[in-house]
């Protein structure tokens, strides 16, 4: 394997890793906007779901 | 690699959210229901029986609101003696039930986004082999350990109408338990040296030792023992449900689309 290939493969593992990384940033995003917004009309759409889950309500 | 996380994630989390929905139909939901009458009525309960206490024979006249307390639960008013929501609230039935379902397929997409990109990232790097719904599986239940587990022994699920210090404060608590959890559970899994076995147990330690924000002195949940009782189980063991559905389901999938998506490899 050439150095040149060699560099290319890191370049494309680190990038696949940095995607998988923003990935589980956008999941835990989500989850911080469902579970934990303050936001009165969004904590009472998904109050169920915060009280079956144990997150902090009220 | 994006398009496979996202891609896994976003069937996974509609499958199970959906699976999660009908779970809590049938427990938590009905449990959440019962509270709230107890909830609605507590605000009602000191003034009510001065202007209540008519003699026999007062003719019956409408007060506009209910109560027979702990039976109706139409009026699921966010209002007086809580502070939680005043503001818009889905109604009670049908559009209840679509917020809710809404909100935990959402809330499964977010984390199986996690699960996904975990698995992801733990195959790139080596620390695990091929994947599959075996892999999913256990990090589906690393999942539930994380945010279940470790955080409902401080802070166990609750009914509404439970007395609760500061929500801040316990938000707080709750990610940083969740994150050290999740963080031990890595340190455990995938290192050998004995100093990550220490870090990982002071990791899931302490945030018990630090201690979780406690309800104020005196202050009791309005609902009885044995219905926050069946409701701590419920929760639980949906969620543990919830978790090995979207965790095998996440390390399937995955699978399936990376093979799907690098066909030359």
């Amino acid at each position: 394997m050439s150095i040149q290939s060699q560099a290319v493969k890191t370049t494309a593992t680190s990038s696949a890793l940095l995607q998988a990384v923003f990935a589980a940033c956008l999941g835990l995003f989500i989850v911080g906007f469902v579970g934990f917004s303050h936001a009165e009309a969004v904590h009472n759409a998904a109050h169920d779901t915060r009280h079956a889950n144990a997150f902090p309500c009220h | 690699m994006f398009r496979s996380i996202v891609f896994s994630a976003v069937v996974a989390g509609i499958v199970s959210g959906i699976a999660v929905s009908v779970m809590q139909m049938a427990g938590t939901t009905p449990l959440i229901i019962a509270a709230e009458a107890y909830e609605t009525a507590a605000p009602a309960a000191e003034p009510a029986p001065a202007p209540h206490a008519h003699a026999p024979g007062t003719a019956p006249h409408d007060h506009g609101h209910d109560h027979a307390a702990p039976v109706a639960t139409s009026a699921h008013s966010h209002d007086a003696g809580h502070d939680h929501g005043e503001g818009w609230a889905p109604a009670d039935g049908f559009e209840r039930t679509a917020y809710t379902m809404a909100a935990n397929v959402l809330t499964a997409i977010g984390y199986a986004l996690v699960l996904t990109a975990a698995l992801s990232i733990a195959r790139q790097t080596g620390a695990t082999g091929e994947g599959g719904w075996r892999m999913g599986l256990a990090f589906g239940l690393a999942g539930f350990a994380s945010v279940m587990l470790a955080p409902m022994v401080g802070l166990p699920p609750e009914l509404p109408g439970s007395p609760a210090a500061e929500l801040g404060a316990r938000q707080t608590w709750w990610i940083a338990t969740a994150l050290a959890t999740a963080a031990g559970i890595a340190l455990l899994a995938f290192r050998r040296e004995p100093w990550a076995a220490v870090l990982a147990v002071l990791l899931i330690a302490a945030p018990h030792v630090i201690g979780t924000p406690l309800p104020p002195e005196g202050e009791h949940p309005l609902a009885p023992l044995a219905l926050e009782r069946q409701f701590i189980v419920a929760a639980t063991v949906t969620s543990f449900l919830f978790w090995a559905l979207v965790g095998s389901l996440s390390g399937a999938l995955l699978q399936r689309f990376e093979k799907d998506a690098a066909p030359a490899r």
